[in-house]
């Protein structure tokens, strides 16, 4: 049977406040147990919840990045059910009235077409804590210093269709949302965290299928092999004439596996009502408004410009504004060396191999990028050739000074002094009579197979300082005889 | 409008209150008294009225994103029964 898969996503996004969602504790990632919680985090009664206004900014420009409708007045509920990292009994969340109402997202997949996912909603919610199961007398740690981080839960419409797209589709909210600067996109940290809704049903058919969902995938890579495993084991079940029962499965990647989480009963019987303890959040057309307007340039605006701007590929437009850091380190650079294609060439080439070989982020780049700019410069220029260019750039990133420095202090400079380079080619035409006799006895094809090895041996006498681009005519014409 | 004994110990199931069965029959009772109330209400037409989320006629306080509380950790774990390692002990939950 050919299947088609239906895919819905739930992405919670960790908003990057300093305090909670509704107190004034400290919110970061990795501090001592219990030493960021007050009273309103440990749920002790009479606490009141206070609702956190840069949250609420955050949102609202979230919701504009997605095209969406905001939720003029929106209203606070709680989900009740109890688990011991949740003291209050209910997390504080939104259900009928969200803060950001429908939106949308184009895509773009890898075979470089577009589609649109619609958004469903994001409403505001507050993280629960964290359980420890490690063996403390056999008992259960609790940490409480995550109770109360505020999240954005961004819901997606069932319109995904492959794992690739949902990949892409994660991958735009996390570079939109660390474009806002509203959240650090963490995912390690689980400053974004996923759950994957899936379904099959045969190709053709209308109807969705019965769906399972898989909580907390926490990494791209994650998100894709849980999806492709999930509609295996869908497909197996199905396939043997066997039901898909609807449930909460976890990823297992060790083992490449989703299981049944619990299919405890009542499991979803959350039991939502309006929180009396906050009143509805009540938003001016100008607050709306004064938020859009500081709205910074986003990624596929970026993308645009930079190929309008800079006259980039889409591919390297793409992959240069997936980042903010990175098109920020782009922009930089070229502003220096004013050549937007070598700048391009470079960040996506050399510097992205050395921060990938050493797992750095490009924010924490040993070279920044006004000393990029300059070692690019020295590239234009013809100071260095490209292969020079990278030895520099080793030593630069190893802390070794400046690309003028280095190049002055190991005397890189290379030779562009025409009468040096036809000595230099004299010397090695000289010692190689041999091959040069069989060269001029060979056809054209062949000789230029063969002229390699005459490069090869120029630019080893020269260090690799010869510059290429006037080595090939010369030794061509000296070749001839 | 009444509801049977099951719905009662299920209500009583989500909010982890353990009955006997003496008390579940007079929940029993006094539920399906409020519940025949609610229906009675039913009966108003609300036709094209918003359900009301809060009954007071304000809207939410903002609170500056400032930290203003400091850890106190060790007040706080002194109310608990058990605790270990700066943590609150409860009994193990598999999950």
């Amino acid at each position: 049977m050919n299947w088609e898969v239906v895919i819905g996503l739930e992405i919670h996004t960790q908003l990057s406040t300093k305090s909670k969602l509704f107190s004034g504790a400290a919110v970061g990632f990795g501090a001592e147990p219990n030493t960021q919680t007050t009273l309103v985090d440990l749920g002790m009664p009479g606490a009141l919840p206070v609702f956190n206004k840069e949250a609420l900014r955050m949102a609202v420009m979230f919701g504009h990045a997605i095209n969406a409708e905001i939720g003029m007045s929106s209203v606070f509920a709680r989900k009740n059910y109890f688990y011991p990292d949740l003291p209050k009994g209910y997390q504080t969340s939104q259900m009928d009235h969200p803060i950001v109402g429908k939106g949308f997202l184009d895509v773009m997949l890898e075979d470089g077409t577009t589609s649109r996912v619609g958004i469903t909603r994001a409403h505001l919610e507050e993280d629960a804590g964290k359980s420890l199961h490690e063996d403390f007398q056999g008992m259960t740690g609790i940490d409480l210093n995550r109770s109360s981080t505020p999240l954005l839960e961004i819901v997606s419409e069932p319109d995904i269709r492959s794992a690739k797209e949902a990949v892409a589709y994660v991958k735009m909210i996390h570079s939109i949302v660390t474009y806002l600067g509203i959240c650090d996109g963490n995912m390690a940290e689980g400053s974004m965290r996923c759950d994957i809704n899936l379904s099959l049903r045969p190709k053709g058919q209308q109807e969705y299928g019965t769906r399972t969902e898989i909580k907390n995938v926490n990494s791209f890579r994650f998100i894709e092999k849980a999806i492709y495993t999930e509609i295996e084991r869908q497909a197996d079940i199905l396939e043997d004439g066997g039901r898909i029962i609807q449930e909460t499965r976890l990823y297992d990647p060790e083992k490449n596996e989703t299981r049944s989480m619990r299919s405890k009963e009542d499991a979803n019987d959350y039991r939502y009502f309006p929180c009396p303890d906050l009143l509805p959040v009540v938003l001016t057309q100008e607050y709306v408004d004064n938020i859009k307007a500081t709205l910074p340039e986003l990624p596929s605006q970026k993308a645009a410009r930079f190929q309008s701007e800079h006259a980039l590929s889409e591919y390297d437009a793409n992959v240069l504004s997936s980042s903010r850091a990175m098109a920020d380190y782009f922009e930089v650079a070229n502003g220096v060396v004013k050549d937007p294609k070598l700048a391009a060439n470079w960040v996506m080439g050399e510097l992205s191999k050395l921060l990938n070989q050493e797992q750095l982020d490009i924010a924490n780049s040993p070279v920044n990028a006004q000393a990029f700019g300059e070692l690019l410069i020295r590239i234009k220029d013809n100071t260095i050739n490209g292969k020079t260019a990278k030895d520099v750039f080793q030593a630069m990133w190893n802390g070794e000074g400046s690309a003028d420095a280095i190049i002055e202090a190991k005397g890189l400079k290379q030779v562009t002094d025409t009468g040096a380079i036809e000595a230099m080619i004299q010397t090695i035409l000289d010692a190689n009579a041999a091959q040069v006799e069989q060269y001029r006895a060979a056809d054209e094809d062949k000789q230029k197979k063969m002229i390699g090895f005459f490069v090869g041996q120029v630019m080893k006498a020269s260090q690799g300082k010869a510059n290429p681009g006037l080595v090939n005519p010369i030794l061509a014409k000296m070749l001839k005889g | 409008m009444s509801i049977d004994k099951q719905d009662v110990q299920k209500i009583a199931h989500l909010a982890r209150l353990a009955l006997t069965e003496a008390d579940a029959d007079q929940y029993q009772h006094s539920l399906s008294s409020v519940l025949s109330l609610v229906e009675q209400m039913q009966s108003v037409d609300t036709d094209g009225i918003e359900p009301l989320s809060n009954p007071l006629e304000m809207t939410q306080r903002l609170r500056e994103d400032i930290v203003t509380e400091e850890n106190r950790r060790d007040a706080f774990l002194a109310n608990a029964p058990q605790t270990e390692a700066g943590l609150f002990l409860v009994p193990k939950v598999i999950d």
